[in-house]
């Protein structure tokens, strides 16, 4: 036998809530961007897992998308990490405060 | 029986790579820990009937996404993060918000029983490269191009952020390092001449 779909579904709320806990918890620049690759590949497994029990290609197209934009998006927020760590020495986004007044 | 086996491994790895990734300070041990949630992401997908999309997680996520995330990190050459003057109300927001999300998690668990228990059999072909690609070039041809101009946005954007001379007004702190540098050159070649 195999696992249901709500066992899926399970996994990917479980390590999405880990990815947002981690974005609100973490404040590190990179560690905030690689918290959100893990709620984008949560979002992945849910693609996956309705696209199998559906029968249907749809999802798993999708998910292809989601890699094209989670690649642009390392592309540049890694390039705006870099700038921002050249500006102020530090990639803590508490730090990021030019803004605030 | 042997697919709920692995995928309660693989569950569990993975849960536990994430706990792992949130849980350490040190960027490059978050970095190894992530890969380990890719890599058993992507043996689910094997289990899932779906193995292009896990030879390609491998290839985006573990083999480009993440060696760029490891070169900024060893580039940037950080020291231990340590913790500062936090905002309280930070620990209140996020445990909060988790816990709504982990009750909304397995409300979706029991909820989900209208959706169909087994797994069709003519998903067996549906994961395959060829219908993958088939339909990548026929029904979804506009998202495609869409994501492939994406894609060229992204490679001018990276350009541009990652030029030194494009933005003179974000180089102040290094601009005034250097410039101090130069006096204290010019000031001991002065000494020297004296």
């Amino acid at each position: 036998m195999e696992p249901s779909l709500a066992s899926y579904l399970a996994l990917s709320g479980i390590l999405f809530t880990i990815g947002t806990v981690g974005v609100i918890f973490k404040r590190n620049a990179l560690g905030m961007f690689m918290c959100i690759e893990l709620m984008l590949n949560a979002v992945n497994l849910t693609f996956v897992a309705f696209s199998r029990y559906y029968a249907d290609v749809t999802g798993q197209l999708f998910v292809f998308m989601v890699m094209s934009v989670a690649a642009a998006e390392a592309a540049v927020g890694l390039g705006i990490i870099i700038a921002f760590f050249r500006n102020r020495l530090s990639i803590d986004v508490d730090d990021a405060s030019i803004l605030k007044n | 029986m042997a697919s709920t086996a692995l995928f309660f491994l693989f569950a569990g790895f993975a849960i536990m790579c994430a706990i792992s990734m949130v849980y350490h300070k040190n960027p490059l041990y978050s970095a190894i820990s992530l890969v380990g949630v890719f890599i058993s992401l992507s043996c689910i997908y094997v289990t899932l009937a779906a193995p292009f999309i896990a030879a390609v997680q491998i290839l985006i996520y573990a083999g480009a996404i993440m060696v760029l995330v490891v070169f900024v990190i060893m580039l940037l050459n950080l020291d231990d993060q340590q913790t500062q003057n936090r905002l309280r109300y930070l620990w209140a927001l996020g445990g909060g918000l988790g816990l709504v999300l982990l009750v909304q998690t397995f409300f979706i668990f029991y909820a989900v029983m209208r959706a169909p228990q087994q797994a069709s059999d003519q998903a067996l072909t549906v994961g395959k490269t060829l219908s993958i690609g088939q339909s990548m070039y026929t029904i979804y041809l506009l998202p495609v191009e869409i994501v492939g101009v994406l894609l060229l946005m992204a490679i001018i954007g990276a350009v541009i952020l990652a030029r030194r001379l494009a933005q003179p007004q974000l180089e102040l702190v290094v601009d005034q390092e250097l410039d101090r540098r130069n006096e204290e050159e010019l000031e001991d070649e002065y000494r020297i001449k004296l």
